[in-house]
């Protein structure tokens, strides 16, 4: 009865304690600020493009950013090689990121929860195959894989989704693995077995909700390296079409302009950090509230 | 402990078989290598004598047959651009890009194990704030991006470093910034983590029970504890390292495997492009592969007996 009570009240308190834990960690709050700041821009992007970021205007071509004493607020960030706004560009670009992150993370994370799991539930010879392949996917230098397979295939946007979904979910495999074998042998796994707990609860009711904090924290991290590798695709013109404004392709321009036109590189660029650096925040910071076990050491 | 080193050694040839049988799928994942080998405007009789040049037109079976064969004798075929075997070329840019992973990996190094240290041995501080702070820039600053950035500032603007090009110290100093600042964060992380938990071990209270100096407590206890846990994420690294070459040596036209890599994907030469895949995977299950050595030598408390 006491602890029931004690339970209960424990309950209504929850609201007031996650809030606790978010306002505690104010980096982390930061991050998660940030984060949405960037969905919301990537949601409402056409909308608040002052310019279509796909017309050329070779006449205006190169125009330098608001500041310089040539440029104007017709292009708060200036203009790329071919005339175009870089800033309707840099925010309509944001889509091509976070859409590519998401997707990549959503495909990599249901192979490697299904992969991970049976693997570390099975144990035996399922597990040292399953292992087997992991491993020898992770011995290979990641970037060097993902630009082989790109190269091959070719680009566009389904293309690139699947390409991170697929060289990301050994790592996922290995996570989810590693969790489900340190569950499956802890004290209360072992007493619901002992008395009669069937597969089906153990796996839904003990094993999946132990999964969540690790891999959404992963997850997060994972997304946030994805933007990076679709940028750096990009940059090699190996991502999605150059008709498409992404990050990546306007970097791959601005290095051709680097001498006298750094803003073309400069600002995709800035996008990039500031998009992976709210991400990182994010991840510290669920790792801290989902994962208490693993606080970072300080 | 021979036992354990027998089965590591076969257990990294496993995985060089592994690799080769990837690096032989890959180029069929579209299920016409002679097409994505071509130019796209290249005529169907053309297509069709590469096709049977290459020996595409046999079985698949015999096909592997053929790629294992050849690559068991480090035979990849010829380059399609450079008309030559294509494992000679690929040795021939080894050095470069060792020369530029190793100068990043020491540049990493030489920032990371001071500041890791005083941030560690001081939680709370300044220099505590500096490490994290540091440690979160190597995750969140592509390096393809810090290489345009610093270009911009340091050769076209300031005119201290050539733009590119491989020749002297001040050549491979921008490079080496550039892809040394992922391992950079990461080396600082890991020290500072490190730090904070020997510090807290029984022999450093002992140390400093007996009356040590600080330094010595550092230098002997402390310091060689730390080291265990750098040398076996400094081997992962490399890894990193080489995949992170191929921009910033297709930047800095620095003449080494990762700018190849680029090239040959561009060029669409295929056979090149499975040479470089690998030798880059064997270079580093070979690292990984010394890095367990190390590990045991280094640290007396690993014994794998059984």
């Amino acid at each position: 009865m006491r602890i029931d009570a004690l339970d209960r009240q424990d309950l209504r308190r929850a609201p007031q304690r996650l809030a606790r834990i978010v306002l505690r960690d104010k980096a982390g709050l930061f991050g998660l600020i940030l984060f949405v700041l960037i969905v919301f821009l990537a949601l409402a992007a056409p909308a608040l493009s002052p310019h279509d970021p796909l017309q050329q205007n070779l006449r205006s071509s190169r125009q330098p950013p608001a500041w310089h004493d040539s440029g104007s607020m017709e292009h708060p960030l200036g203009t790329d090689n071919l005339g175009r706004d870089m800033l309707s560009r840099i925010l309509v670009g944001t889509r091509v990121s976070l859409t590519v992150g998401f997707f990549g993370v959503l495909i990599a994370s249901s192979i490697g929860l299904v992969f991970g799991m049976t693997a570390g539930y099975m144990g035996g010879r399922t597990d040292s195959a399953i292992m087997a392949v992991t491993n020898l996917v992770l011995s290979i230098p990641y970037l060097l894989l993902v630009v082989v397979v790109a190269s091959v295939l070719g680009r566009s946007l389904l293309n690139v989704i699947l390409i991170f979904g697929f060289t990301n979910a050994p790592l996922f495999v290995r996570i989810t693995r590693g969790e489900v074998l340190r569950i499956r042998t802890s004290g209360y796994v072992e007493s619901a077995i002992s008395i009669g707990a069937s597969r089906h609860h153990i796996i839904t009711r003990h094993i999946l909700p132990n999964l969540i904090g690790p891999v959404l924290t992963v997850a997060t991290f994972e997304m946030s390296g994805m933007i990076f590798y679709e940028a750096g695709l990009g940059f090699l013109g190996l991502s999605v079409p150059p008709s498409i404004p992404s990050w990546g392709n306007m970097l791959a321009a601005g290095r051709q302009y680097i001498q006298f036109s750094p803003w073309i590189a400069t600002f995709p660029g800035l996008a990039i950090v500031v998009t992976s650096l709210s991400m990182n925040l994010l991840g510290d910071w669920l790792r801290d509230v989902l994962d208490p076990r693993q606080r970072r050491s300080s | 402990m021979q036992r354990y080193l027998l089965s590591r050694v076969i257990q990294s040839i496993m995985l060089m078989f592994g690799v080769l049988i990837l690096v032989f799928f890959l180029v069929r994942l579209t299920g016409d290598p002679a097409r994505i080998m071509m130019p796209r405007d290249a005529s169907p009789a053309d297509i069709e004598a590469f096709r049977d040049a290459m020996g595409f037109n046999e079985p698949l079976p015999a096909q592997f047959f053929h790629f294992m064969t050849g690559a068991l004798q480090g035979d990849f075929g010829r380059s399609l651009h450079y008309r030559a075997p294509a494992m000679r070329i690929v040795l021939e840019r080894m050095p470069a890009t060792i020369e530029l992973s190793l100068a990043a990996l020491i540049f990493a190094l030489i920032v990371a194990i001071p500041l890791g240290v005083i941030g560690g041995s001081r939680p709370g501080t300044i220099w505590d704030t500096v490490c994290r702070a540091v440690g979160l820039v190597g995750q969140t600053i592509p390096n393809f991006w810090l290489a345009l950035m610093m270009i911009s500032l340091f050769s076209v603007t300031l005119g201290w470093f050539p733009t590119f090009g491989r020749g002297g110290f001040s050549s491979i100093v921008l490079p080496a910034v550039a892809l040394g600042l992922f391992p950079l964060g990461k080396f600082t992380r890991l020290v500072r983590s490190a730090v904070l938990e020997v510090r807290n071990e029984d022999y450093v209270r002992t140390a400093y029970s007996k009356g040590l100096l600080d330094h010595r407590v550092y230098t002997h206890h402390i310091f060689l504890n730390v080291s265990v846990t750098l040398v076996s994420i400094v081997g992962v690294q490399f890894g990193y390292l080489l995949g992170g070459s191929i921009y910033i040596e297709t930047i800095f036209a620095w003449p080494g495997v990762g700018r190849m890599i680029n090239e040959a994907v561009q060029a669409r030469d295929f056979p090149l492009v499975q040479a470089l895949a690998f030798v880059s995977a064997a270079f580093i299950v070979l690292l990984n592969l010394l890095t367990d050595l190390a590990y045991v030598l280094i640290d007396p408390r690993i014994r794998y007996e059984d």
